[in-house]
């Protein structure tokens, strides 16, 4: 470590959907590295001691070094010339880079989608069609006394929900913490999270809906035969004693993570609970929050909603933008063969989508941005290097719950940032369709 | 008739500290590449940590590594796989018309050790 150092105080994490603002980060500049991350989890000091400055190429065109002008221009023309080109990713970077990338989309008559569509976009199906009680993290650190975790697992997920926003901390109405709380986890199985709970409900693989029907029924006194044990693995006498917890409540927070979104269900999972916290506003106060992975895919929801007026899965082949989960989201639409170019941003869905969705990526002309190599960017015609957000770059984030935060970067970095690349895409493909 | 048991892809934690070293490197793709699976279920099947498995559903199959699952949180029938290529591989394509394709809950078949 040279002696070249500063520390960059309140600092944000930008790994999770957390988006930690307490983060007092040691950056050795000489190096261009984070040397220690004080008030990181596990997680997070792994994000900021693994995005250092390494040598790849700023830009690549089949797979060669080029210069970032010949890069822009090559994609400009890709997107400019297809006949559907899809934009996707946009959950790893500031709002200031995906609204540049709305506009692109819109220019291009293209389709926009963001990693929220194989992650909360049922959920995002479900608000639209039950509504959503909603409210910030600091609400509910300073008024839940009862929290239940539904299919999620923050201990691995997002080390740091417990403990400073909804089980461990002090709040304004909770004056001891996690005495004055009761923590419920409700999932497959007894996760690393299942220790922090008082009461754990192990749910049987698919049957999240029926566990959530019998609730709303049970908080409106209907009747719910026994049965339901044999079908969901949870007895009826622990659904009573759930419900009546959930009434008796002076302030119940429900969050929900992938293992009601990513199964048998999916937005039907997301709008049952979603119901269920409406029905139980007649009796006290209830809220309904999911639980986000990447650190701004909320953001990436917030922009493309503000300017689509949609979140996710949205259209302009017309001209005009259109919103349709299973026809405009990006799986689907490579599934189909309906694509015939990509540009991927800040994710790798190379790596996590199904194998007829990546074969057909194969066969297009694909454009990536990220800060390291990724199995996207290794089948990319043209691939970016950029700098990691919130290490290199400023701008604005939002923590899962929609408050936006502002970003403080540790060290600058040779690479372009997202939004300059998108903002110079975007320029260049407004000329060649004005010509 | 081969063994089936249910295969859940999952975030862990080591699967979260390893893709910021980044998803080419091989800690990565050793920890997307392992199964963890109940101490019950490898005995039935006569696995020991280590061995390689292959896994199949809807036609296409990976060869992944077991281990066991922690006694705390033992759940027979149920493999757990840190999301990643490998249990993409075995996803299906078809959303239901929702953009999500069913990532959790894969049945799969199981041939091992191999």
């Amino acid at each position: 470590m040279s002696e070249n150092t500063i520390v960059v105080e309140n600092a944000t994490c930008t790994f999770c959907g957390c988006v930690c603002d307490d983060m007092d980060l040691t950056v050795d500049l000489d190096e261009k590295r984070i040397t220690k991350a004080k008030n990181a989890c596990v997680l997070g000091r792994a994000w900021f001691s693994e995005h250092t400055i390494e040598d790849y190429p700023a830009a690549l065109i089949d797979g060669k070094e080029a210069s970032i002008d010949d890069a822009i221009e090559e994609a400009a023309q890709i997107l400019v010339n297809a006949r559907f080109p899809i934009i996707y990713g946009m959950s790893d970077t500031t709002c200031e880079a995906q609204r540049q990338v709305v506009a692109i989309a819109d220019y291009i008559d293209g389709n926009v989608d963001t990693t929220t569509s194989v992650c909360h976009g049922p959920s995002g199906m479900a608000f639209q069609g039950v509504g959503e009680s909603t409210a910030s993290l600091g609400e509910i650190k300073n008024r839940a006394d009862l929290v239940i975790y539904w299919g999620g697992n923050p201990a691995e997920a997002h080390p740091r929900h417990f403990i400073k926003y909804a089980v461990t901390p002090k709040g304004m109405y909770i004056p001891n913490g996690k005495k004055d709380r009761t923590v419920v986890m409700v999932d497959i199985r007894p996760t690393q999270s299942a220790p922090v709970a008082d009461i754990f409900l192990q749910v049987n693989p698919g049957s999240d809906f029926e566990v959530l029907w019998a609730l709303r029924a049970l908080v409106k006194g209907k009747p719910i035969d026994t049965s339901i044990e044999q079908r969901t693995g949870i007895s009826l006498e622990k659904l009573e004693d759930l419900a009546n917890r959930m009434k008796s409540c002076q302030y119940g927070v429900l969050f929900f993570g992938m293992g009601l979104t990513m199964t048998r269900g999916r937005h039907f999972n997301s709008g049952a609970l979603l119901a269920l916290a409406a029905d139980l506003n007649e009796y006290t106060h209830f809220v309904a929050k999911p639980v986000r992975g990447h650190g701004n895919v909320t953001g990436a929801d917030n922009v493309v909603s503000w300017q689509t007026g949609f979140p996710f899965g949205v259209n302009f082949n017309r001209g005009y933008p259109r919103f349709n989960p299973g026809e405009f989201t990006t799986v689907d639409l490579l599934v189909r063969g309906e694509a015939d170019a990509a540009c991927i941003i800040a994710s790798d869905p190379a790596s996590n989508f199904p194998r007829q969705a990546i074969e057909h990526l194969k066969k297009i002309p694909v454009i990536t941005f990220d800060p390291k190599p990724s199995i996207t960017s290794k089948l990319a015609r043209v691939a970016f290097t950029t700098a990691t957000y919130g290490i290199n770059t400023g701008g604005t984030v939002y923590r899962m719950d929609d408050v936006p935060i502002m970003l403080r970067p540790a060290f600058e970095s040779p690479y372009p940032s997202d939004e300059l690349l998108m903002k110079k895409i975007k320029d260049r493909v407004r000329e060649l369709k004005q010509h | 008739m081969p063994e089936t048991m249910l295969l859940v892809p999952v975030r862990t934690s080591k699967q979260g500290t390893s893709l910021n070293a980044g998803k080419l490197k091989p800690e990565y793709q050793k920890i997307t590449s392992t199964v963890e699976i109940s101490l019950d279920d490898m005995e039935r099947l006569e696995l020991k940590a280590g061995d390689q498995i292959r896994l199949r559903a809807r036609g296409r199959e990976i060869v992944v590594s077991c281990q066991q699952q922690k006694p705390k949180s033992s759940t027979p029938g149920m493999m757990f796989i840190a999301y990643g290529p490998m249990s993409s591989e075995l996803m299906d394509g078809d959303t239901a018309g929702t953009g999500m394709p069913p990532s959790k809950h894969i049945r799969v078949e199981i041939e091992g050790p191999i």
